[in-house]
């Protein structure tokens, strides 16, 4: 218990830490928002606007940086993140927007290459040498490739070449046959799962080499214990000794993960930019190109919560499946 | 002494699955030769390690050399242009050369400061303990949580443009975002060499301790030292490319990222200009995949346990419960 107290103690300091940086970036940063919107800006604004921009900023010269800093705090944790410049709509509402895409991509795309990874990484282990383990030194080019090579790749392929998947964004607005109709109905739907199918499969590729790698070398360490000796010795089934040795391999395979989410985060969101696929990815793109400081703030700091929302499930599931990190605790 | 016993002699000959794995001469070539795969990802990667170096002097043409100054169109390969042309008429081989040197020198800057940051951090943090080691694993576990590439978009874009192009700066600042994972992994493996004997021995006759983190225990650190720096190496590769794909640095020599964000503004993919985009593409997959052989294949030599059947020990099957392990190699394994 005191181990989960520490742990979510930890998420709420890097949490802080987090809110914090993304209060000081665009202040360190020369010149400031403000600055950055007006030269961007087109058409005339008002004196009114000005202060009322000035404001929202928190770039009133009246308040000093630590004002700034607790009304910051106060908005962000109240769930205003600003309104964004580009885009002329509060942050939030433009996050509503884009999340389900990312969190439907990222999410699927993580699950099936956990899955998928943890079971060929068990076979291979398994059967040290055998035909499945030929596929680590194939898994870790996929491993070594950035997300969004591979993407490119994959869209080469795939896309331009073959013409089996579309090019680019996250469904068809009309085609020749078809009007599509946002919303749960057939053809809209089946356009969605199309236009994800690259995306998706950049990210499975790339993540699920260090699932792979990862699965097969607890596992062969694993397999010397004594426990899984004695399972055989019992003569349980081939398999259900293997089951034994991968419950247990499984754990220190979870908790390296929790190291690297946020680099499939980071990846995941560069193979949105490259599949110009409508998510979190390549609105941050866009807000970084038309310096809109509040959307970029608003992008990173759901990014950062949502890494630590994932590495604080991760460390739940490994408490939970791990006895031996309850008692140490 | 091998030559004397014909049967021996035969077995060496024949790369037969009989031949015992620990047999003194087999072990002794084993113990020299690293694996294959630590050989072709260290080919793969001198190879384009040759190229940063002597690319840019052997280019055929300038970076700002044009074809022709009419045709808006990129040119297919040719005899004489091996990879084309751009959409502006620049020799695409000769930029691929040229740009070589900026992409790999700032990813091996990137992970020579990373590596230097998480050797201090992580060796401190395991080695000194207490509160100094609370604060730098909160701090690198922080760094890990954190969007690395996401916040380097933000910090480099406004960067004034000569610091965009200085090399230093750009890899001073991929680093930063990198030395976490390295961090972690090194403290991690000093806790457990702490304890050792030969460090109490070391702390019980009086030496430094600063004398004891670099003598005693950064050598032995040195494997994981390794992996990580190529880590980074693949990491801050693949950032940089990224940075410069998004357009947010662009170096003035152009880096392999500057030409594929050139053909992705110029739709060169719903084009079929490929001679544009594959080639760096191609090249940055690469010096990833020759990196992360090298990577593998210090793993195994970390821990020998996990080294393939197929790669390393002719033949030789595992059997559940008994893991063939070379014993030379096991015997570097316990003294380590």
């Amino acid at each position: 218990m005191s181990l989960l107290i520490r742990r979510i103690g930890f998420y709420v300091l890097a949490a802080y830490a987090a809110i914090t940086l993304n209060f000081f970036i665009p202040r360190l940063l020369p010149g400031n928002a403000l600055d950055a919107v007006l030269t961007t800006m087109r058409g005339e604004i008002t004196p009114q606007e000005l202060a009322g921009m000035a404001a929202q900023y928190g770039i009133d010269s009246k308040q000093s940086l630590l004002a700034q800093y607790f009304t910051y705090i106060g908005h962000t944790l109240s769930g205003n993140f600003g309104f964004s410049t580009s885009k002329q709509v509060p942050v939030s509402t433009v996050l509503g927007g884009e999340l389900p895409w990312t969190v439907g991509l990222i999410g699927t795309a993580t699950v099936l290459a956990f899955l998928l990874g943890t079971l060929i990484g068990v076979i291979a282990g398994w059967k040290r040498g055998g035909l499945i383990d030929a596929v680590v030194p194939v898994s870790a080019f996929f491993q070594a490739v950035p997300y969004f090579i591979l993407g490119l790749l994959l869209l080469i392929i795939f896309g331009a070449d073959l013409h089996w998947f579309p090019i680019g964004g996250g469904y068809d607005a009309t085609s020749r046959t078809v009007t599509y109709v946002q919303g749960w109905n057939w053809p809209y739907m089946s356009s969605v799962l199309q236009h994800a199918v690259l995306p998706a499969a950049t990210v499975v590729l790339a993540s699920i080499a260090g699932w792979i790698v990862g699965m097969r070398n607890m596992m062969i360490t694993t397999m010397d214990e004594d426990y899984v000796l004695v399972a055989c010795a019992k003569g349980l089934p081939r398999w259900r000794a293997m089951a034994i040795a991968a419950r247990n391999a499984i754990l220190p395979t979870i908790s390296n993960f929790t190291l690297s989410i946020s680099l499939v985060v980071t990846g995941a969101i560069l193979v949105e930019v490259v599949f110009n696929y409508p998510g979190v990815g390549l609105e941050m793109f866009n807000a970084v190109q038309s310096t809109d400081y509040p959307l970029i703030q608003g992008i990173l700091l759901v990014v950062t919560l949502a890494v630590l929302i994932a590495n604080l499930l991760a460390d739940f599931a490994y408490i939970v499946l791990d006895p031996r990190s309850r008692r140490e605790a | 002494m091998t030559s004397l016993d014909p049967a021996l002699a035969a077995a060496a000959a024949d790369p037969a699955p009989q031949l015992e794995p620990a047999a003194p001469r087999h072990s002794r070539t084993r113990r020299h030769r690293p694996p294959a795969k630590v050989l072709v990802g260290g080919a793969i990667t001198l190879f384009f390690v040759l190229m940063a170096l002597f690319g840019p002097l052997l280019a055929p043409h300038s970076a700002s050399w044009v074809a022709n100054t009419t045709n808006g169109t990129p040119q297919a390969p040719t005899g004489s242009l091996w990879l084309g042309t751009d959409n502006m008429q620049h020799d695409l081989f000769s930029l691929l050369l040229i740009g070589s040197r900026s992409t790999l020198l700032i990813a091996f800057l990137a992970g020579a400061i990373a590596t230097v940051l998480s050797v201090a951090v992580g060796v401190t943090a395991g080695y000194v303990g207490g509160v100094a080691d609370e604060i730098l694993s909160a701090l690198s576990n922080i760094f890990l949580a954190l969007p690395g590439l996401l916040i380097l978009m933000v910090i480099i874009s406004p960067l004034p443009v000569p610091d965009k192009g200085n090399s230093f700066v750009i890899g001073l600042v991929v680093a930063i975002t990198s030395w976490a994972y390295g961090a972690r992994a090194l403290r991690a493996q000093t806790l457990a060499l702490r304890g050792q004997d030969y460090v109490v021995s070391a702390r019980v006759i009086g030496e430094r301790r600063i004398r004891i983190i670099l003598f005693e225990i950064v050598p032995n650190l040195l494997p994981i030292v390794a992996a990580s720096f190529i880590f980074t190496v693949i990491y801050g590769l693949g950032v940089y490319v990224a940075l410069c794909y998004l357009g947010v640095v662009s170096p003035s020599s152009g880096s392999w990222g500057t030409m594929l964000q050139g053909a992705q503004s110029n739709s060169a993919i719903g084009n079929g200009w490929w001679w544009w985009y594959l080639p760096p593409a191609l090249a940055v997959a690469l010096v990833g995949l020759g990196l992360a052989l090298l990577n593998f294949g210090i793993d195994e030599i970390i821990n020998p346990r996990i080294r393939s059947a197929r790669t390393g020990r002719g033949g030789v099957k595992f059997q559940l419960g008994l893991t063939p392990v070379v014993r030379a190699a096991a015997r570097e394994g316990d003294a380590r």
